[in-house]
């Protein structure tokens, strides 16, 4: 009689450290050791547009760009655009394979059968598509280094920086695909990431548009991504970093409160 | 029925299909093109302002809207011909449905190849008329840059149904796309002369159907035909369509007939 009641006592929920979110971080490495060539495949995307595009037009029409000043190559102008691009993809574009999980693969469904709740799986795949997204900024950091196209110590910064940038899609991801139905809807994010990868003044300065379009651009999340990070390599940071950084942050945590809520409401019902 | 009028069956069921689901590649087909015809083009345009290409002076948009014309239909059609092909060999199985009547793997492997076509007509149609709304068509041999299109589209879509039809999962094609697609696009002479390539670049992109294709849309759009070289890349892109349609022959008929 005893041993049975104790052994109850045992059953009962005890409070656990609130590692869940690491947990499932832990699930996602574990499953990308078996397709990791998709993960590996992701890093080259920015270089073939560094190598067979940047650098050539470069070459048939050299052009420099005056940015808060300075005088710039055109490659030294890009390169860090693209790493915040690279960044935002490796995290959006993980965050959207929650859909998978959460409607097809039913993963998540498994994990709240345990200790680990809507919150946990919220922060957990947040966190895990920053660090994607931190594993291409790095390796893509150090090639353009390497190429000479980083002009200041601030851009040991450009790593948090991607961190940020990681974080605010990966937020914005999550969220957005708690609203999907189908895979059609994907057509739309397409609509969404495309325009904003070509038009946030990657492949150009701002200056280009006119007036009423420069304004639509600068409230784009992927232009103060590329913001940030081209004023530390380049070495021309000022107070519109500080908008930057807190636009990005913004836009993270917004996103993760509606993720955790929404996946809580969808898992429940 | 003569063999060319049973390949129009398969034509008919993509294209019942695509009535139900076009809404979705108006996206792909449409809306993508002229993103990057604004982005690439214009914006780009207004930012480099006037290049010299082979003697003359042209805006940059003049130079790289032509180049965007065969480079999208690359894209679509390498869009078309993967995952729709595996589909329907191993997923919807509409191969097999239409391999249950008279039709024969031919008409099937036709009949796809000829949607795809009609869809690189349509793409290439909007996007002709949205470069010369922009005012950078230079002579009307630029309406002869919509069936080049056609023929750049089908250069791309029949090897790789081909490999489609060879392959057992879709795998692959998400390493095609980012490893073959994506730099085609880029270094193919889309955005600059290929000259401007490091010399085994440049030898590489010479043997890509799409630089055929980026070259010979740019000299019809211009209006600076050399008929020589003109000759010589419809005659390659004809070779890559004769290939990869044998090709696609083989490997269909090899995965359901025997």
């Amino acid at each position: 009689m005893m041993t049975e009641i104790a052994a109850r006592a045992d059953l009962r929920a005890r409070p656990l450290p609130r590692v869940g979110g690491l947990l499932l971080v832990e699930r996602n490495a574990m499953v990308y050791r078996r397709t990791w060539l998709i993960l590996f495949s992701g890093f080259f995307e920015p270089l073939f547009y560094l190598f067979f595009f940047v650098y050539p037009l470069q070459e048939f029409r050299s052009v420099d760009v005056a940015l808060g000043g300075r005088t710039l190559e055109y490659a030294a102008f890009v390169a860090p655009a693209l790493l915040a691009a690279s960044a935002m993809n490796g995290a959006f574009y993980d965050a959207t394979n929650v859909f998978w999980k959460l409607r097809y693969g039913k993963v998540y469904e498994a994990m709240l059968s345990t200790p680990v709740g809507p919150k946990d799986v919220a922060t957990g795949e947040t966190l895990w598509a920053v660090c994607r997204a931190l594993m291409y900024a790095a390796a893509y950091l150090v090639v353009i280094a390497a190429l000479g196209l980083v002009h200041s110590w601030w851009a040991l910064l450009a790593l948090p920086a991607c961190f940020v940038i990681g974080f605010g899609f990966a937020g914005a991801g999550i969220a957005a695909v708690t609203w999907m139905r189908n895979w059609q809807d994907f057509d739309l994010v397409q609509l969404v990431m495309l325009p904003m990868f070509l038009f946030s003044a990657t492949f150009y300065p701002i200056s280009v548009y006119p007036e009423a379009l420069e304004w639509l651009v600068q409230a784009l999340p992927l232009y103060h991504g590329i913001s940030l990070v081209r004023a530390l390599t380049t070495g021309t940071v000022g107070a519109f970093q500080l908008v930057n950084v807190a636009y990005l942050l913004g836009m993270g945590l917004a996103g993760m409160l509606v993720a955790s809520r929404r996946i809580d409401g969808l898992l429940l019902t | 029925m003569s063999s060319l009028a049973l390949a129009l069956r398969p034509l008919e069921f993509f294209f019942a299909q695509y009535r139900r689901v076009w809404r979705g590649t108006a996206v792909s087909s449409v809306v993508t093109p002229v993103v990057y015809l604004l982005a690439l083009g214009v914006g780009m345009g207004a930012f480099l302002g006037e290049i010299r290409f082979r003697g003359t002076t042209y805006h940059y948009f003049e130079f790289v809207a032509p180049g965007l014309l065969a480079a999208t239909a690359m894209q679509v059609a390498a869009f078309e011909a993967s995952w729709p092909v595996l589909s329907a060999i191993k997923w919807s199985r509409q191969y097999h449905a239409m391999l249950a009547t008279p039709l024969r793997v031919q008409d099937v492997v036709l009949g796809h190849q000829t949607f795809i076509a009609a869809r690189m007509l349509m793409t290439a149609t909007v996007y002709l008329g949205v470069i010369a709304a922009f005012g950078a068509v230079g002579s009307p041999l630029a309406l002869l840059a919509i069936p080049v299109a056609v023929l750049v589209g089908l250069a791309h879509a029949a090897p790789l149904a081909a490999w489609a039809a060879h392959t057992e999962t879709d795998q692959s094609f998400v390493a095609i796309f980012r490893f073959v697609v994506l730099p085609m696009f880029l270094f193919s002479g889309t955005f600059f002369p290929i000259s401007r390539l490091p010399a085994p670049l440049e030898a590489l992109a010479h043997v890509t159907p799409l630089w055929h294709g980026v070259d010979l849309c740019r000299q019809l759009v211009l209006g600076a035909v050399t008929p020589g070289s003109a000759l010589v890349h419809v005659l390659y892109l004809l070779a890559w369509v004769a290939l990869g349609f044998s090709l696609a022959l083989f490997t269909t008929r090899r995965r359901l007939v025997l």
